[in-house]
């Protein structure tokens, strides 16, 4: 029982890593490895805010959200859709766009060691025990949890349920047959583009509680959001989703019953097994 | 294959081969004349270039991304250090030439389903698990201290180690290019499914580069472990590395064998000059010349000179006629 | 500095065109100063605080009292900093570039004990003396002996292993603490050394390890790993740590309410970040480095803050201070950048530093040096080391605190 909540509470935060990215590539079609400096900018902003104000970090997503909304679409619109128009093919697109989202991860990184500097930046904020169960578990990760669910029940819903979600998902599946049914390709990609990143920030907020974090670290997120991703298929929200908590009760499992040493090299001995089982992912569409 | 046909150069090739001599003899000078600051770049451009053209000799002609170089590099920096004790360096480089070649035709027959960013990010997770499990060795099986490489290579040395590395990548790209399976590779880069209906085992052509091209990996790794002394897994295995072996590489053109190359040089001397010149944010600026690269130069380098050759190509071509009488 | 003078470097500067450098101001009568660490990359977090921050306040110290008194008159000090990116590579090229194109007079140490070695053949090549910062190794002889100006302050991996263990041993002897030890490591250089060469040292020492494993670096959750100590029911719980999962260690302890005796942690319980985040809970915590509390000490914590911005930390902060205070005492005593003559000055003399009257660093290693730290009443004290008498003593760890 404990190893499954343990296991729950990091599916969450893996979700909010990887959501982000799942739109960002799933629709948009730009493998963002900006992604993870992205969840950091919306972690430095909780530090910011809570260091400034004394107040709740979950009242910085109020700043955060709509600034990583507007960063990211603004990225979208003047650097990536120039790449997109320009690309002959998608493998084209995927080089120009790993080339591109790299270089804009180290002009964000260079940017967030001149405005906060080098240094680890960690707060304290409900590190105290809650217990479910009889057993403690700590309130800042059930809250990044709950804060988890919410994002992705939410997506989902909007996703499956609404017009503008349909859009979307129209886009994902076929961006050019979208386009000859009239929808406006490059604007509901950039909105995917904008989603995403307001995902990924707002998980940094919620990540900040319990990780520490300092400007180089993003790295680390993208690689995970990255293997969560293509784990998970490209292009089905519920690929992400489902992959976090498959790789967050692995993990917890591992390091329970076998060895702590091993549960990253079990993560990834998972991945590419799913992979060679299924190449397309878990929920993934095979393609032609 | 037929033999003589092989051997038989054509006269343009001839001039070819006769070029990359002279290149990489001139290239060999270098230590006697500077044999401090230049050498040390001289050594890191060396190094990226066996990194990056052996990295193209299978991206290029297949498409696949691979961001497994960080990989075979740091097994091949690991068999250097944990080894030291019981073998001497140079059968340690052979090594770890083996152990990487056996373990990417593993990978590259695992592998063989597995297409587009799904191979980018498979490559990647590999990389991540290789440490992982080498980290973890480590702990399990290790002494009480790190692993250390202090054997005294000079740096002529190292560099010409390395530079001879690089141009055995060139004669084995080389070879490729002119033998059947060259030919089959050109086929699948065109379209993979015409080589399928064509007869090609395309299959076979795939794995048989990317054991090529991680070979040369795990041997620059092996080389360069005694530069930098102390092996542990977060320098071995840095992702960072792949990364900026794929960059160098498409940043040069990855379509033809000098390619890397004339992105490894210009790019190590950019990268330098931004170092040096701007200490307090290079990684700012790094970034933001990646991006003007991306967008200004979209074809790489290689693309810059072919439209230059292309714009004076025409005039050449007529120099060339009036000289030789009309017959070129 | 005249006008003049000026003028014509700027002029030479221009003329050296991109790959100049700023060497060509060859005229100038400040002293040139090499400094390389990592801005980004994985090293960076702790070489913004230990690294930097003293190269900062030193240059602001030596220049605010007119300069170094050299031979041929009082000259300021002017760094030139490189960023190697956390890359060994980089370090290299950069130790190169400062000696063969900057041609600086003196280089100060790179950061991190893979760098440190990755550099030590440069440093060694032109002859400069190399007093590492942020190494610990279990080489020291082999490698002393093999660059006869590489000098080492913060001693061996299983002096930190060792000490550790005495000051778990006293406790266990004095019956404060039963025999029950749970030890997990990072799986990354130092973290796998120091659980090796820690493991045969406790066992000798008496202790029962109940537990033993390891966890990756970049581990996001470290409860399977807290629960499972917390069921070995340990007296006392050692981590061999790195920053970020020092962090992560210890607010999973609090959560667990691991209430061991004795929590001891390896690298970054020193760092100011590590009370800022945690505050009182982390009373009576353990951790590598820790020093001596004295009024000198005490401004230089001041000095630090006041002239960088930043806190200084409790282990290598304080000892590239003292590096830098026998530096500036050498070269004023040999008067010149002589090389060879600045070695052998710091291998026949000791000095007055802020870690006490008589530092010695004869023998290519500091001769005494703090190892385990407790954190008391707000200041993190050195409560075992290498070579001194007396030790504040050990308090026991009663809870978390609220």
């Amino acid at each position: 029982m404990d190893v499954i909540i343990i296991g729950l509470l990091l599916g969450g935060t893996y979700a909010l890593m990887a959501v982000g990215l799942q739109l960002q590539y799933g629709v948009a079609r730009i493998m963002n490895l900006a992604s993870g400096e992205t969840l950091v900018c919306g972690a430095f902003g909780a530090v910011w805010f809570f260091t400034a104000y004394k107040m709740s970090p979950l009242y910085a997503l109020i700043g955060v959200v709509p600034a990583a909304f507007f960063a990211n679409w603004a990225i979208y619109r003047f650097m990536m859709l120039p790449l997109v128009r320009r690309a002959k093919n998608q493998g084209q697109l995927e080089v120009d766009s790993i080339l591109a989202t790299f270089g804009l991860s180290f002009v964000a990184i260079g940017i967030l060691l001149a405005l906060f500097g080098g240094e680890f930046l960690a707060y304290s904020y409900l590190a105290t025990p809650f217990s479910i169960l009889g057993q403690p578990y700590a309130l800042n990760r059930i809250v990044a949890f709950l804060g988890a669910a919410v994002v992705c029940v939410g997506l989902y819903i909007w996703l499956h349920h609404t017009r503008a979600g349909l859009t979307l998902r129209a886009v994902s599946v076929n961006p050019s047959a979208a386009g000859l049914v009239g929808i406006n390709v490059a604007s509901t990609s950039a909105l995917a583009f904008a989603l995403g990143g307001a995902v990924s920030a707002s998980g940094g907020t919620l990540l900040s509680m319990f990780l520490n974090f300092d400007a180089s670290l993003g790295v680390i997120f993208t690689l995970k959001a990255l293997v969560i991703v293509i784990m998970g298929g490209v292009g089905d929200i519920r690929g992400a989703i489902v992959a976090s908590f498959i790789l967050g009760l692995t993990e917890t499992a591992v390091a329970t019953y076998l060895d702590p040493g091993l549960t990253l090299a079990a993560a990834y001995v998972l991945f590419i097994v799913i992979l060679l089982v299924r190449p397309e992912g878990l929920f993934g569409r095979r393609s032609s | 294959m037929n033999l003589p046909a092989a051997i038989a150069l054509s006269h343009r090739e001839q001039i070819k081969l006769l070029a990359g001599v002279l290149i990489f003899g001139a290239a060999a000078l270098l230590p006697f004349f500077n044999t401090t600051y230049w050498l040390s770049i001289g050594i890191s451009i060396a190094m990226f270039t066996v990194l990056a053209t052996s990295w193209a000799l299978f991206s290029g002609p297949t498409n696949y991304i691979a961001l497994s170089t960080a990989a075979f590099f740091g097994i091949g920096m690991y068999i250097v250090g944990g080894g030291l004790p019981y073998l001497p360096f140079p059968a340690l480089v052979l090594v770890a030439a083996l152990a990487g070649a056996l373990f990417s035709a593993v990978v590259g027959l695992a592998t063989l389903r597995i297409s587009g960013v799904y191979f980018v990010i498979f490559t990647l997770g590999l990389a991540e698990l290789v440490r992982q499990v080498v980290a973890w060795a480590q702990h399990v099986m290790g002494t009480s201290s790190g692993l250390y490489v202090l054997i005294g290579i000079s740096d002529q040395a190292m560099y010409w180690l390395l530079l001879g590395l690089a141009a055995l990548v060139f004669l084995v790209g080389w070879a490729i290019g002119r033998s059947r399976l060259g030919f089959a590779l050109r086929i699948i880069g065109n379209d993979e499914v015409v080589a399928v209906h064509s007869g090609i085992n395309t299959a076979r052509a795939k794995v048989v580069l990317f054991v090529i091209s991680s070979t040369f990996a795990a041997m620059t790794g092996a080389l360069v472990a005694p530069r930098w002394s102390y092996v542990e897994p977060s320098i071995a295995f840095s992702p960072f590395l792949s990364f900026e072996v794929v960059i160098m590489a498409l940043l040069g053109g990855v379509h033809r064998l000098w390619g890397p190359l004339v992105g490894v040089i210009p790019f190590t001397l950019l990268w330098e000059f931004i170092s040096a010149k701007f200490p307090s944010q290079t990684t700012l600026l790094l970034g933001a010349c990646f991006l003007l690269i991306v967008y200004f130069i979209p074809r790489g380098v290689v693309g810059l000179i072919e439209d230059f050759t292309r714009e004076r190509g025409g005039a050449i071509r007529d120099l060339l006629k009036r000289w030789t009488g009309g017959h070129a | 500095m005249h006008r003049r003078t000026v003028l014509k470097g700027a002029g030479a500067a221009a003329l050296a065109g991109p790959f100049g450098f700023r060497a060509a101001r060859a005229q100038d009568a400040t002293v040139k100063i090499g400094v390389i660490g990592p801005r980004t990359g994985v090293m960076a977090s702790g070489a913004a605080v230990s690294h930097f921050p003293n190269f900062k306040l030193w240059e602001h110290e030596v220049n605010a009292r007119g300069g170094l008194k050299m031979k041929s008159g009082q000259r300021k000090v002017e760094l030139i900093e490189y960023d190697d990116r956390s890359q060994p590579g980089e370090t290299i090229k950069a130790v190169e570039r400062l000696a063969a194109q900057d041609k600086v007079d003196f280089i100060m140490p790179v950061y991190g004990t893979g760098y440190n070695l990755a550099a030590a053949p440069i440093y060694a090549k032109y002859g400069y003396p190399q007093v590492t910062q942020a190494a610990v190794t279990d080489q020291i002889d082999t490698l002393t002996q093999r660059y006869p100006g590489l000098f080492f302050v913060q001693g061996s991996t299983s002096a930190f292993a060792q000490s550790a263990a005495n000051v778990l041993k006293k406790l266990k002897d004095e019956g404060k603490i039963g025999n029950k030890v749970a030890i997990v490591n990072v799986a990354d250089a130092f973290g796998i050394e120091l659980a090796n060469a820690g493991r045969p040292i406790f066992q000798q020492a008496g202790f029962e390890i109940v537990y033993d494993k390891s966890y990756p670096l970049g581990t996001q959750d470290y409860s399977p790993v807290m629960k499972a100590a917390k069921a070995a029911n340990p007296d006392a719980f050692v981590a061999w740590s790195y920053p970020p999962d020092t962090f992560g260690l210890a607010e999973q302890a609090k959560i667990e309410g691991l209430n061991v005796k004795a929590y001891y942690s390896a690298v970054a319980v020193a760092f100011p970040a590590f009370r800022a985040k945690f505050g009182n809970s982390i009373e009576n915590v353990l951790g590598a480095g820790g020093i001596q509390d004295s009024p000198e000490i005490r401004e230089y914590y001041r000095k630090h803050k006041e002239v960088t911005g930043v806190d200084a930390d409790y282990w290598a902060s304080p000892l590239y201070y003292t590096f830098l205070q026998i530096l500036t005492q050498t070269f004023e005593a040999v008067g010149s950048f002589d090389r060879e003559a600045i070695i052998n000055h710091l291998k026949t003399h000791t000095f007055k530093t802020v870690v006490g009257d008589n530092t010695d660093i004869r023998k290519q290693r500091l001769a005494r040096y703090w190892t385990v730290g407790q954190w008391q009443d707000g200041f993190f004290h050195a409560v075992s080391g290498v070579g001194f008498d007396n030790y504040k003593p050990v308090r026991l760890k009663t809870g978390w605190g609220t």
